[in-house]
């Protein structure tokens, strides 16, 4: 018999949700659960599970949610909550049996508004006919209990005056259209235990000026499944983010870029990418950098990836290259230069010159390696900057015949956006999707738009 | 770099791709260095998997470790859960020490400095601080 279980879930990148919920229930093979109740506005989240047991797995190791409780009663106010809470025991008279006899202690979480402590402290005393007969423990209680207040007050701003007591009154009436909902407490997030902190790029020695946010790159990991002692490849490693917070969930992680500046670190300070490995302790998960062009790739047939998961180079902070040059005529014939009798591209400090190149066919040749490299039913996630607010005009998302689009998810700045696509590897014999290449659409389409202010492109030709 | 990572490299350049001489690549003038790691037993396991053995070997034999046996060891692989410990206790004496070793030569063992060279085209690449360079003159790119 499944139960009632509510999820808390954080107020940032709301749109994230629930591909990271799907993606988690999926990885830890969690059967059908419906999300469908979920609303973007709102931070909370009712959904039915069959044990506690599903519950831990689901929220453990999630970034944007707060915890999961299992749900016993909710109502407008406190009287209907109590009410509704005798019902439901009186239905299920052997909810609480098991925990009775637990020590156990009461929390309060408010959402938008919080309690006085004293008046927490009134509310939890009404909750005493539950008639829980373990000793009281706040430091390390066997169950938790949890009121979770939700004041709503979504007029309350506008309405905001200069008047102190005004506002109180304006406050008090608001109150009354709010919600309760009480539970047992079953598993806190990653997020609660402050993860956030842990990643934060502030503490984080080795770090450039594209460095990927802590947050979101979290949340990338997740997306990706990955998990422990699957392999996690990232092309455009730059500083390491990806990987670091992919090492966090287990994954043996390797990465590669075409800048070797990056991969060196600064050497003067001692900080590399592995150096933040180390600084977090998991350096174990981190297998090597390499400097190589995915483009011209020296993985071998044994190699086989698990999920590939990265940020590619837009083009526009720092310049997008691959090998070779913009210049074949200057370099015509350099092939036979020789100094001090050797080959001088086949000398150590020898510089392999990079020549520009642009996103869309950059993105092309990721699906294409994806589509090889990749593990049946491994996951390809990255990110792409698309223009916002464009007349006339669709996103055009790259497709590969083998790899299945499962989510697009944006996240918004002013007048771009960057996108978070996810992909799925299957099998040719199983699936057949469309192929959409990019550069065949539209050709160093955003790095364009960015030089224009995004202009549409009618009023680029007026 | 790892010694591990040499198992995962082949020559990037084209022509090379159907050649067998361009996987592994040979190493040459290598200047080496031990580096500590925690030992986990699940986590070597789990690489022993994505090895191949006879690559493993020849690179060993150039980097002078002649010590390992000839076929890839068989240890029973348990399917992993998330929060499972390490099954270190589990383990025989022998598959512990066989273990210890790979984290050892695999893990532990970095090169720093050194020459890469395609046994197909004799291309030679550098292992510069530690970083393998892959990058290829324009006349080798397409």
């Amino acid at each position: 018999m499944s139960k009632d279980y509510l999820i808390l879930l954080a107020q940032s990148n709301p749109n994230f949700r629930i591909a990271e919920l799907e993606s988690l229930a999926d990885l830890y093979n969690i059967p059908q659960i419906d999300f469908s109740s979920h609303s973007e506005a709102h931070p909370f989240l009712k959904i039915k599970l069959d044990n506690d047991e599903q519950a831990k797995r689901l929220i453990k190791r999630t970034i944007l949610t707060r915890g999961i409780f299992e749900l016993y009663a909710e109502g407008k106010n406190l009287t209907e909550l109590h009410n509704n809470l005798k019902i439901f025991l009186k239905t299920n008279p052997n909810i609480l049996s098991e925990y009775r006899d637990s020590s156990f202690k009461f929390d309060v979480i408010g959402y938008k508004g919080n309690k006085s402590l004293k008046k927490q402290i009134e509310m939890i005393e009404t909750f005493q006919y539950l008639e829980l007969n373990g000793k009281i423990d706040l430091k390390n209680p066997e169950e938790i209990f949890t009121i979770i207040e939700n004041y709503d007050r979504i007029d309350l701003v506008n309405q905001k005056t200069e008047d102190k007591k005004e506002n109180f009154e304006l406050f008090n009436k608001k109150v009354e259209n709010s919600s309760y909902y009480f539970g047992r407490q079953v598993q806190l997030s990653l997020r609660t235990s402050n993860i956030l902190k842990k990643y934060d790029l502030k503490t984080r020695k080795y770090i450039g000026t594209t460095t990927f946010e802590s947050e979101l790159s979290l949340v990338s990991s997740n997306i990706a499944q990955v998990s422990k002692n699957k392999l996690v490849y990232d092309p455009f490693v730059g500083t390491g983010s990806l990987l670091l917070t992919s090492a966090n969930f287990g994954g043996i992680t390797i990465g590669s870029d075409i800048d070797v500046r990056t991969l060196n670190g600064n050497k003067e300070k001692g900080i590399n990418i592995g150096s933040n490995f180390e600084q977090l302790n998991i350096n174990l998960q981190f297998l090597d950098v390499l400097a190589m062009d995915f483009t011209h790739h020296c993985l071998s047939q044994n190699f086989k990836i698990d999920t590939i998961v990265c940020d590619p180079p837009y083009g526009v902070r720092e310049g997008l290259k691959v090998l070779g040059t913009n210049r074949p005529k200057r370099f015509e014939g350099k092939e036979n230069i020789i100094i001090d009798g050797e080959k001088s591209f086949l000398r150590k400090d020898y510089v392999q010159p990079k020549k520009a190149f642009e996103l869309e066919k950059l993105l092309d040749e990721l699906l294409e390696f994806s589509s090889k490299k990749l593990n049946k039913n491994g996951r390809l996630c990255f990110w792409m900057p698309t223009v916002n607010e464009v007349k006339n005009e669709e996103h055009v998302i790259p497709r590969h015949c083998e790899l299945e689009l499962i989510y697009n998810m944006e996240q918004k700045f002013n007048k771009w956006s960057r996108r978070l696509l996810v992909y799925v590897k299957r099998d040719l014999n199983e699936y057949k999707g469309e192929t959409i290449k990019l550069n065949e659409v539209h050709k160093s389409y955003f790095r364009e738009r960015y030089f224009n202010g995004f202009k549409s492109i009618e009023d680029t030709i007026k | 770099m790892k010694l591990i990572t040499s198992n995962f490299i082949k020559c990037p350049i084209k022509k090379c791709d159907s050649s067998l001489d361009s996987y592994p690549l040979s190493y040459q003038n290598c200047q080496l260095v031990i580096k500590q790691q925690d030992f986990n037993a699940n986590f070597i396991k789990s690489m022993l998997n994505r090895l191949d053995w006879d690559a493993l070997l020849r690179v060993a034999k150039e980097l002078g470790n002649t010590l390992l046996p000839l076929n890839k060891p068989a240890l029973e692989n348990s399917d992993q859960e998330e929060d499972k410990e390490d099954d270190e206790e589990n383990l025989n004496e022998n598959d512990l020490k066989l273990l210890k070793d790979l984290h050892n030569l695999l893990l532990e063992t970095n090169i720093i400095e050194g020459e890469m060279i395609c046994r197909s085209c004799n291309h030679k690449f550098y292992i510069k601080g530690s970083i393998p360079n892959l990058l290829l003159p324009p006349h080798l790119v397409d």
